[in-house]
């Protein structure tokens, strides 16, 4: 039964808010022109671990915080940062399970477009092909959008340069210098935006990830997480790589310390 | 359906010479003119080189209708592509169109194809697309029925490294050859040189060819 | 092109060769290789396997391409040379390529062995061959992983076997024998090595399909690689070969 009732003039929710019927489905606009459901699914984005991006001066790098709502889950499972081709990877944040499609998605895709043309997928047009992926399900009838904000980094072989895209629910892609979301994304753009992106290299913005990562979750302060991450530099011969364990856990203490030392200042201050 | 890789009866044949050559900052690409059916020779004057981007072109040598149904198929895609790319597509990648449908077809198909062009990663490119389908780059290829009189003239007077000139005239002293011994080859000499200014288009009269049987 | 087993298929089935065929008479598509390439000869060493191969590409009896690579490295630890047709062999290395992509896209830093690929391309090859339409490639797949050499090799439908050292086409006549006599276990590189030269040199003097222009590559410990093209050495000075040929009991013509 649809959680609406007919008042005898008009479609009422239960709690007898007006208008509420228009979040039924995205196949149906609000009279001030919203698809609710593509909002909600930026709200199961904004539930979510942190997802920061950024393009360096010798690459791109993309970290996830991924939140262990167990002690007993395993450290390495339900990944966040996947390669989808040599060339190419993409990281997500919001509802794990809508994931894998995209995730597969991206890798047919990569794979028929070098079978067919003989080049490597450009990063712009993986980008658009991801964003036509996420657009279509907030057209079609019995779908839902996919609760995902992805990042989406590669390499163009023809300009010899590294990209950034985020794509949200809605299917709208753009190209970015850093970007950031999943909870306190406002705090972690904040972040970024202090960075000198032109001068960091991906191995320091690693650190400055875990920084960020560590100084915005506030609240969660207590609840363990893992620090994943992708990159695509010159080191790596401008391959998609995930970053070794060992550089993650290091990056991951860092992080912390400078973050519990920043936390001590304050309590100073206080005092 | 004849078997594969022979013409049908009446079948219009590129019996034919073609060239592409790769110098250091563009390709030039060359062909004779005749068409035939059997030994009547249907077009003295027919264009065998045929544009599938803007600094892509491919010779066309076997059946006339297959090889003109490839081409439109490959220019249609390759336009789509470069759309979408936004940038002017790699030589490779028409290269990679051509050999898909020589290869998926390898059986219906009689078609050997040289794509040559110009991109800005590669710079003058040239690849064979011969009868089974397969993808050969090469510094120069030669291709059609006439091709096979000149394989010791080209390697003979092939160099690496050829200026513009140098190579343009290597271009139609070889095809003129060929067609001088080649019975399925003759008419005029049409060239195009491919680089990143864009096509030029050359054309030699059939009285004018560099060189001729005595 | 018409070869002649073509001919003779569209003669059995009642066809006019000339006139085509109807609609309704049998798609065939067994067609027969056009570009090709020549034997490839590898055996089992010390540190792991060798291979070698010509970079001719046979247009009939012309010889059409001279610088095609039929060695390709695939994957960690695997070598995969060719006979035969060369656009099948295209096909097959695209089948490889993807491997190795969703070898990568897994990312736990394994990648198929070299078992795994001989019993793959096994698999494809014996599967066209079941649709009547087979990749006219032998295949001989190298390589070394966890410690132990791997040689293998499939024909283009797809029989399949593990040895110490393999030759596909006419080295199956003329460098298999050279192979029985003088190979040996645990032969140290430079043996290993002289021995695959003199295969190779032996089969540019008697095989019409190859040129002096060959790519030696080898799976050790170290990895897979495939070097660029050398010339083997080769001797045409022997006194009973400068001597004239003419004598009063020959006539000299052979």
């Amino acid at each position: 039964m649809l959680p609406v009732e007919w008042s005898g003039e008009e479609w009422t929710g239960l709690d007898g808010a007006p208008g509420i019927v228009y979040d039924l489905g995205c196949n149906i606009y609000s009279p001030d022109g919203r698809v609710f459901q593509i909002e909600y699914a930026a709200k199961a984005v904004e539930n979510s671990g942190a997802l920061i991006g950024l393009k360096c001066k010798d690459g791109v790098i993309i970290g996830a915080e991924k939140l262990m709502p167990s002690r007993l889950l395993m450290e390495s499972s339900g990944r966040r940062v996947h390669p989808v081709g040599m060339h190419a990877g993409i990281a997500f944040t919001g509802y794990a399970a809508d994931g894998r499609p995209v995730v597969n998605a991206a890798r047919q895709e990569v794979e028929n477009y070098h079978d067919y043309y003989g080049v490597d997928m450009p990063p712009h047009t993986l980008a658009e092909r991801l964003g036509h992926y996420f657009h279509a399900y907030t057209t079609y009838g019995g779908y839902r959008p996919f609760g995902l904000t992805t990042m989406v980094t590669s390499f163009d072989e023809v300009t010899q340069e590294p990209f950034l895209h985020m794509i949200d629910p809605s299917g709208t892609q753009f190209r970015f210098h850093g970007a950031a979301a999943g909870k306190s994304k406002q705090a972690a753009k904040t972040e970024i935006e202090k960075l000198n992106l032109k001068a960091l290299t991906c191995a320091e913005a690693l650190k400055r990830i875990s920084l960020i990562i560590h100084t915005i979750r506030e609240e969660e302060k207590d609840k363990p997480f893992v620090l994943e991450a992708g990159w695509i530099t010159a080191d790596t011969d401008w391959k998609f790589q995930l970053v070794p364990k060992n550089l993650r856990d290091e990056a991951f203490e860092w992080g912390k310390a400078e973050f519990d030392k920043m936390d001590d200042d304050d309590d100073d201050d206080e005092d | 359906m004849s078997p594969p890789g022979t013409l049908k009866k009446g079948e219009v044949d590129l019996g034919t010479s073609i060239m592409a050559v790769s110098f250091g900052s563009g390709v030039i690409v060359g062909a004779d003119s005749r068409t035939s059916t059997g030994s009547y020779i249907a077009n003295r004057v027919s264009d065998k080189l045929t544009p599938v981007h803007d600094y892509v072109y491919c010779c066309r040598s076997g059946s006339a209708a297959d090889t003109q149904a490839i081409s439109d198929i490959v220019r249609t895609q390759l336009g789509n592509h470069a759309v979408e790319l936004g940038r002017a597509p790699a030589v490779k990648t028409a290269a990679k169109l051509f050999q898909r449908y020589c290869y998926e077809y390898k059986d219906r198909l009689m078609a050997g194809i040289i794509c040559a062009g110009f991109d800005p990663v590669e710079g003058g490119t040239v690849y064979s697309i011969p009868l089974g389908g397969a993808m050969i780059k090469q510094p120069f290829a030669i291709g059609g029925s006439g091709s096979t009189y000149i394989y010791a003239y080209c390697d003979a007077n092939y160099r690496e490294n050829m200026t513009r000139d140098e190579a343009h005239t290597f271009v139609k002293k070889a095809l003129a050859h060929a067609m001088a011994r080649d019975g399925s080859s003759g008419g005029v000499i049409r060239t195009a040189i491919i680089d990143e200014n864009g096509v030029e288009r050359f054309f030699t009269p059939g009285n004018e060819l560099p060189f001729t049987l005595q | 092109m018409a070869t002649v087993s073509q001919t003779l298929a569209c003669a059995a089935s009642g066809a006019d060769v000339s006139a085509g065929r109807s609609a309704a008479d049998p798609h065939k598509h067994t067609t027969s290789p056009i570009v090709t390439g020549t034997s490839v000869v590898a055996l089992k060493y010390k540190d792991g396997v060798m291979m070698a191969a010509d970079t001719l590409g046979s247009y009939g009896s012309l010889s059409r391409f001279t610088d095609l690579r039929r060695i390709v490295t695939t994957g960690g630890y695997t070598l995969v040379g060719a006979d035969g047709d060369y656009s099948d062999f295209q096909y097959v290395q695209d089948i490889l390529k993807e491997l190795e992509v969703e070898d990568a896209c897994v990312a736990d830093g394994i990648t198929h062995s070299p078992k795994e690929i001989w019993c793959c391309m096994a698999r494809i090859l014996y599967h066209r061959r079941s649709k009547m339409n087979p990749l006219w490639n032998n295949l001989v797949i190298a390589g070394f992983h966890e410690g132990e050499a791997f040689l293998g090799t499939t024909d283009k439908i797809g029989t399949s076997y593990e040895c110490d050292f393999v030759a596909t086409g006419m080295g199956l006549h003329m460098a298999m024998p050279i192979l029985r006599r003088h190979w040996k276990p645990n032969m140290s590189e430079s043996e290993a090595r002289e021995l695959l030269e003199s295969c190779m040199r032996t089969l540019f003097y008697r095989d019409c399909r190859t040129i002096n222009k060959i790519t030696f590559a080898s799976a050790t410990k170290k990895g897979p690689s495939v070097d660029e093209p050398v010339e083997v050495s080769t001797e045409w000075s022997y006194q009973s070969f400068v001597d004239p040929k003419a004598g009063s009991d020959t006539g000299g013509s052979w």
